[in-house]
Formats: structure tokens, sequence, C-alpha cells
């Protein structure tokens, strides 16, 4: 059996899931069999990957179905890159399925949820097996709305609702975007298949026309600025475990598209291609992180946090066909790798954070971080975890996040030899934007963690909370490991990417694991390396031995506690920093032109007794100079056609007749 | 075929059309359907004669239905049915006389031209006949449009219908399911519309379409 076919059955094994899932939705043991069940075929499909990507990552394997369009079939086809991805979407298939097994367990309305949990993962791997643009689109269309079902579960708050609206509304247009895409790739002659395609690519004046609607249609999916706007109302609505899967995997989905329509089917790329990516990108990921500081809603802060790595993963894309467009093969596989690298990584630690984040809402029930504080005493596990994926997508060495982001960096550093002016002034600024959404990240996941876990408990909910049961505790502990893991050997990572990166750049980065200790030497010795080994085990050894010091010397000491208390004198939380008040630098700064953020103080003159008040209005500009427009024009033309609803019979039956004699006129007077 | 054959077809499928027309300018109710009635005679002769010259004798069946269905069974039941109603002498207002007749005209001209340009490579005889097919079709629905009364509107459709079958048996090789299901659906529709015609009359005392339209604006 071909591994496309056994991928195949695995989706099939997970649809027959949501099937039962339907059947036995009254019994007890609903949840256990269908997390069970999902667990065991994501992991099955995470081997089938693995194997293919590491043994044979040069053969394809194809199948065609005898579904969809009769004179296509609906084909399937597992390559290298696919199978990369379809490692990447099952690992955290997994990881929420584990952490869903006990989380699940708080969920009011399970059989809201359980039918469309399978339905949406098997969705997710039916698009990256997809081969033909029939079935793309129908298994794309297929994961949207399995995961409009799963944002829809608490339908009976307003603000759900609006997400799940917002959400159908932007997927719609992502998808029509993509259609038009694939029906200018197919041609006239209506090649669908992506194999046709592949042979013709576009024609070459189209080329642009595509690469603009991939960007459209897939970036809408992903959360590319400005077309982000439903993700952080989107994604925080559903579950946790589901908000993982739609944050950490769906937008990694996005991504593979983008990839498969612009690095494989449109032909051999052009040096202009990269500049609408990395604007796109760079833009995303600096407004992305600025938005997430800006949040207080721990998992808005989470989605806006995916915006920004979104981006992130679109400027190495970028780069790769910057460098790609001018033949430097090297540079581009090395930008590839850093954008398929990184979303390995931000698949991990993102489901992380969203695991923590459902487990800190299972422990209190709130998602409002003005209302925690004091957590990492009251459920430590979590925390630890919490803190390893908040310092992974800060970037900090040794973990995962720092060694992709070192390796776009170092594909930044080489565009000084790129040719174009265009390039080699935009490159620049774009690892500008990058570095400053790194520092604006970290600051950003300090934020997030010090003021969930840190300090004292602002509320009585986060007083008493109790840590989360041992199952989400595992899903948390494999992902923070696996963090660790591919942090501190990038080597691997990079090496296994090999094969994906040869097949889209036609090349790929120097072989790593030979290199003594495990470094990685992206470019030359003499240029940079990074050993994720020596930097764990420098940190870990100083850190223990830090620590050692200090309890042995500081903490033994007698001390008497002064009067004088750190600016605490009142033991009221409400005294501690806040989210708002951690933000305010950042706000102060960017906020102005990013937010038309204003601040107005209310005062009260002394001897007044009122309590002074400070009001801070932050405008979504997104949304005011992108959607209000299109809204209003929409609304505008709506009520100009509205009395068409209200015509006599015959004036219906006229119209029918006249659109019937206009188009016999055209007919006849077709030249 | 033989050019004898040729000019009787053509020439029963060119009076088809010119009944067309003169079904647009009777505005009494009751010369309407007889006029309607003669309409169907002549597509029986139209489509029997193809029977003959194609030879194939399922058509003749479908000369028979379009004889006895359209020509003698409906007419005479719209026109019990006018009587009962106490309409069939009355004068409808319809579009003016001349328009709506150089409106048809040009309806004709338009799908000659049409049929012409698109069936290049077709034999003549199909051309013509799907030319002459396509005015009646288009003919009928000017009529739908034009009338108020929904007798007329019926009778409008009915011809609408009567040329898809001229068009049909112009095509060799038509299956008969699809003719017989053609004239079910028309008669299926005729008893609809003919219960309808009832309940409205029931409702507002006229058959008068502008009075459903007035109900409707009320209430919109």
């Amino acid at each position: 059996m071909t591994p496309v076919i056994l991928l195949l059955w695995l989706v099939a094994a997970l649809l027959f899931t949501a099937g039962l899932a339907v059947a036995i939705r009254r019994s007890a043991l609903a949840r256990r069999v269908v997390y069970g069940f999902s667990i065991a075929t994501c992991g099955f499909a995470i081997a089938v990957a693995l194997v293919h990507l590491l043994a044979s990552p040069a053969i394809t394997s194809t199948a065609v179905l005898p579904l969809g369009l009769p004179w296509i079939g609906a084909n399937f086809r597992l390559d290298a890159l696919s199978a990369f991805f379809v490692l990447v979407i099952n690992l955290g298939g997994t990881a929420a399925s584990l952490y869903g097994l006990g989380y699940g367990r708080h969920e009011s309305e399970p059989r809201r949820v359980l039918p469309f949990f399978p339905a949406f993962l098997a969705g997710m791997n039916l698009v990256l097996l997809a081969d033909d643009a029939f079935t793309f689109l129908l298994s794309w269309e297929f994961m949207s709305l399995a995961s409009w079902a799963l944002v829809m579960t608490r339908h009976r708050d307003d603000d759900n609702r609006r997400a799940g609206y917002v959400y159908l509304v932007m997927a719609s247009v992502g998808t029509f975007a993509l259609l038009l895409a694939f029906g200018l790739l197919a041609g006239p002659e209506g090649g669908y298949a992506f194999k046709t395609i592949r042979a013709h690519g576009a024609s070459s004046g189209l080329t642009g026309l595509v690469l603009a609607l991939a960007l459209l249609g897939t970036g809408s999916k992903a959360g590319l600025v400005p077309l982000h706007v439903w993700l952080p109302l989107a994604h925080p609505a559903a579950p946790s475990h589901v908000s993982a899967l739609m944050s950490g995997v769906m937008t990694k989905v996005a991504v593979y598209g983008f990839i498969r329509i612009v690095f494989d089917l449109l032909g051999p790329p052009a040096w202009w291609w990269g500049v609408p990516v990395l604007v796109a990108g760079a833009g995303t990921a600096a407004l992305g992180v600025l938005y997430a500081l800006m949040q207080n809603d721990i998992k808005r802060v989470l989605a806006y946090s995916t915006i920004e790595n979104i981006g992130l993963i679109f400027v190495g894309l970028g780069l790769a066909l910057a460098f790609g467009g001018n033949g430097m093969k090297a540079a581009a596989a090395l930008a590839m790798t850093a954008a398929l690298f990184h979303v390995l990584n931000h698949a991990l630690f993102k489901s992380l954070l969203f695991f923590g984040a459902g487990a800190v809402l299972t422990a209190t029930g709130e998602r409002r971080m003005e209302m925690l504080g004091g957590l990492l005493n009251r459920m430590p596990a979590t925390g630890l975890l919490f803190l390893v994926g908040a310092a992974a997508i800060s970037a900090l060495p040794p973990l995962n996040g720092f060694a992709s982001e070192w390796l776009m960096l170092q594909a930044i550093l080489l565009s000084p030899d790129l040719p174009q002016w265009a390039l080699k002034l935009l490159v620049p600024v774009v690892g500008a934007l990058l570095a400053l959404a790194a520092a604006l990240a970290a600051a950003c996941f300090v934020r997030a963690f010090g003021i969930t876990f840190l300090g004292r408990p602002r509320s009585e909910a986060a007083t008493n909370a109790h840590e989360v049961d041992r199952l989400s505790i595992a899903a948390m502990a494999i992902l923070a490991l696996l963090c660790l893991f591919t942090g501190v050997f990038p080597a691997l990572i990079i090496d296994a990417l090999a094969p994906v990166v040869d097949a889209l750049t036609g090349t790929r980065m120097p072989v790593q694991t030979h290199i003594a200790w495990l470094s990685i030497v992206p470019v030359a010795e003499s240029r940079s390396s990074y050993n994720g080994l020596l930097v764990f085990l420098f940190i870990t050894i100083s850190a223990s031995l830090a620590a050692f010091v200090i309890h042995r010397v500081a903490s033994n000491r007698v001390r008497r506690a002064p009067a004088w208390d750190c600016g605490f004198p009142d033991s009221s939380p409400a005294t501690q920093y806040t989210a708002d008040s951690f933000a305010q630098p950042v706000r102060r700064v960017f906020g102005g032109f990013a937010f038309r953020a204003t601040e107005r103080v209310d005062m009260p003159a002394p001897g007044d007794g009122r309590p002074a008040r400070m009001t801070v209005t932050l405008h979504d500009l997104a949304w005011e100079l992108v959607y209000d427009p299109v809204v209003r024009l929409v609304n505008f033309l709506a009520e100009r056609l509205n009395h068409l609803q209200f015509l006599t019979i015959r004036r219906y039956l006229s119209l029918v007749f006249g659109a019937l004699v206009l188009l016999l006129l055209i007919i006849a007077s077709w030249p | 075929m033989d050019k004898f054959a040729f000019d009787i077809a053509h020439f029963l499928a060119g009076s088809l059309v010119l009944v067309s027309l003169m079904l647009l300018y009777q505005d009494r109710l009751s010369a309407l359907l007889n006029v309607f009635a003669f309409q169907a005679v002549v597509l029986a002769l139209s489509v029997s004669w193809q029977a003959y010259v194609q030879g194939a004798p399922h058509l003749y069946l479908t000369a028979a239905i379009a004889l006895i269905v359209k020509a003698i069974v409906i007419p005479v039941a719209l026109h019990r049915m006018i009587r009962r109603l106490g309409i069939h002498r009355e004068v409808e207002t319809a579009l003016n006389v001349g328009t709506t007749m150089l409106a048809g005209l040009a309806l004709v001209a338009l799908s000659i031209v049409v049929v012409l340009r698109v069936t290049a490579d077709a034999g003549t005889l199909a051309r013509e006949d799907l030319a002459f097919a396509l005015s009646v079709v288009l003919l009928g629905l000017l009529m739908m449009v034009t009338r108020r009364n929904a007798v007329s509107q019926v009778v409008g459709f009915m011809s609408l219908e009567n040329g898809l079958i001229l068009a049909a048996t112009g095509a060799k090789g038509m299956p008969f399911v699809v003719e017989i299901s053609v004239a079910f659906s028309v008669l299926v529709a005729f008893i609809v519309i003919g219960i309808f015609l009832f309940r409205i009359r029931e409702r507002f005392d006229t058959v008068d379409l502008q009075a459903l339209d007035d109900l409707r604006e009320r209430r919109g």
C-alpha cells in the first residue's frame, strides 16, 4: 500500500470517527472514543509522514479516486512538501486530541465539539493530499466549515456568533480568491489537475494576478494584515484545544496552500514576486505583535501573536522568492528552510500556549489577564510549561523559536548580494521590522506570563485555582519537550527539511549533521554558526550554579523585613502592575499611528471625592480603512437593489424576457 | 430530403410563427382561444409531416397528443372556464396592438439572425426549423409579458411550449420520453393554473393579475 493510500485511509478513519461521534453522542464514552481514535490516527499519520520524509522523500506517491470532476477524478499525491506538512498538522492534531481527552471533561456542550473535531482534522489532511484544484478547494471548504462549526460551539454568546459570521465571510472571500487563482492557472483548457498545471505553468501575463489572488486567498486564512480581522475573533471563541488547532495548525495549511501554488504550480519565480510577500509579511509581523500587546484576553493575545508568526513565515517565503528569482539558490534554500522550520516551531509552541491558556481557563474560568495572577504557585506544572512556550515564542535560545528566527535573519543578511536596488533597500527594512517584532513579542510574552502567573491573584477565581488533569499536562509537556529538542538539535530538523527545500528551490542547505558538536552553519563558518546544545548546556549549568549560590549564600541569611516593602504597603492585589500598565510604554510609542490611540485622563480637582479615571481608546485601522468602506458600499448597493424584491409578476417576467432578448442580441451582434 | 418535403416543412413551421403573431393581436379572450386551437392544429400538422419525412412513427403520437390535448381539450376547457367566470366577452387592455406587433416582428428577425449565426454548420432544415421555433418561443414570452389577464398568460405559456415542441421534432433523434414529459408537464401546468384562476377569482372577483400585485404592494 502506497503512503498516500495509507493516509487516505487514515482520513477515512477520522471521518468515520466523526460519524461515530454522532452515533454515540449520548454515551459517556464518547469523549474517550473520539479523542482516542484521533490520537491513534494522527499518530499513525505522523509515522507515515516521517517515514516518507526520512526514507524516500524523492518519491511521490499518487492516487486517483473516481470522485469529484468526472474527467479528472479526485487526485491525491504525497511528496516531500505535503509529507512535512502532514507531519506538522498531525503533530498538532495528536497533541490536541491528547489534551482534549482531559480538557474535554469540562466541556459544557461536548456534542457540539466531538463530531467536528475529527472532521476538522480530516479536512486539513485532505487539503495537504489534494492534487487537483477541485479536490483542493473542496477539502479547503470542508476544513473551513468544520472549524466554523467548532467556533460556533458556544453559539449562545453574541460575540461568538459575530466571530462565526465574520469567519464565514472571510473564509468565503478567501476560497473565492483561490477559486479564481486556480481558474487562471488551469487556463482555457480547464486542466485542473495539478499535474497539468505544473506542466505548463501560468501564462506569463497572469502570474502577477495569480500571485495576488493566492496571497489574498491563503493570506485570509493564515491571517495576513489586513485580512486578519476574523482570526482574533474566531480562534479564541472555540474550545482551547480547537483554538490550538486553528492557530497552530490550520494557519499552516494556509501557508502550505501558498507554497503549493506559488512555488510549485506557478512556475519558476521572478524576483519581484518576493516584494508583495515581503511587504505583507513584515507588516503583518510588526502589526500583529503590536495588536497582541494591546490585548487583555489571554487567548486573544495568543491569536494576535499567531498573526505575527504568520508574518515571519511569509517573510521567509518572500525572501525565498526574491533569492530564487535571482538564481541565488543557496540563499533561497536558507530562507525556505527558515520559513518551514518556523512553521514547525510555531505549530509546537502556539499549541502549547493555547493549551496553557485552556488550562488557566479551566482552573479559573477567566480569560481576562487582569483577573488572573499568582497562578504559578497554584498551577506549577502549567506555569512552567507555559513559560517554556513563552520563551520559545519570544525566540530565546536554546529553544526552537530562536533557531528558526536566527536562520531567517541569516537569510536577511545575505540581501546585499541581491542585484535589484528595490530589494537591496527593502530587505533590510523588513529585517528591522522583524527584529522589532521579535523584541515586542518578547515583551508581549513577558506580559502574558507575568500578569497571568506571577504576582498575587487578582480575583477569587485565581486564588482558588487548582492544577489541571494529568492528560492536559502530558500534552503540554510533550510539546514543551519537542520545543526544547528542536531548539537544541536544529541540525536534525534542517537536514530533515532538506528534501522539501530541494524540491521547492532547486537546492538545499549544506548538510548540518556532520558538523562537529551539532553546530549549525547556514552559509559559511566564517560568517556565523550556532550551537543549540552548547547554549543549552551553558544556560543550564550557569542557571543551576546561580540558583545554587543564591540559595546557599543569600537565602539562608537571616533577614529582618523592613518597614519599606517595595511599593506595596497596601496588600490589595489591585496595586500590582497590570496588563494595561505594562503595555502603556509601547502603546505610547507605537499606538499613535498604529491604532490612533488616545488617552484621556479625568483627574478630579483636589477635594473632589470621585475616583480619577483614565480612558484609552484604540482604533482598529484594518476595520476602519478596509472593511467599513466595503460594508458601506455593499449596504448601499443592497439598498438600491432592495426594491427588486417587490416587483409585480409581470415585471419579473419582463425582466427575464428582457435578459433573454439582451443575451440573444449579444449573440447576434458578437463579432 | 427532397425539395418538396423541405418546402412543406418550411411552410408549416412558418405558419406556426404566423399564427403566433395572430395570437398577439387578439384582444378578446374567446377569439384568442380559437386562434390558439388553430395554432395547435398547425403544430400537429407540422409534427406529423416531420414524422412522415423522418420516418419516425412515434412523432405521430406527439402530433396526436398535440391535436387532442392542445387543439381540443385545453381550448374547450378554457372556453368553459371563461364562460363560467363570465369574462368571455371581456376586451383586454393589452399593450397597443401596433407596438406589440412591431416588437413581435423584431423578435422574429432577432431569432432568425441568432440561429443562422450560431448553427452555421447544421443542416438547412434544422436551422430554419430552430429559427422558427425560437421565434414562437419568444412570441409566447412576449405575450406573457404584455398581457395582464391570467387566461391570456396561460395561452402565452402554452404557445411558448408549442415552440419547444416544434424545435424538438425538427431535430432528429429526439427521445420520445422527453416529448411525453413535456406534454405532461404542460397538462399539469394547465391544471394548476386553472385551479389558481378559480382561487384568484374567488378571492378577488377578477382574474386580472393586477389584483394580486395590489395585494402584494399592500403587504410589502
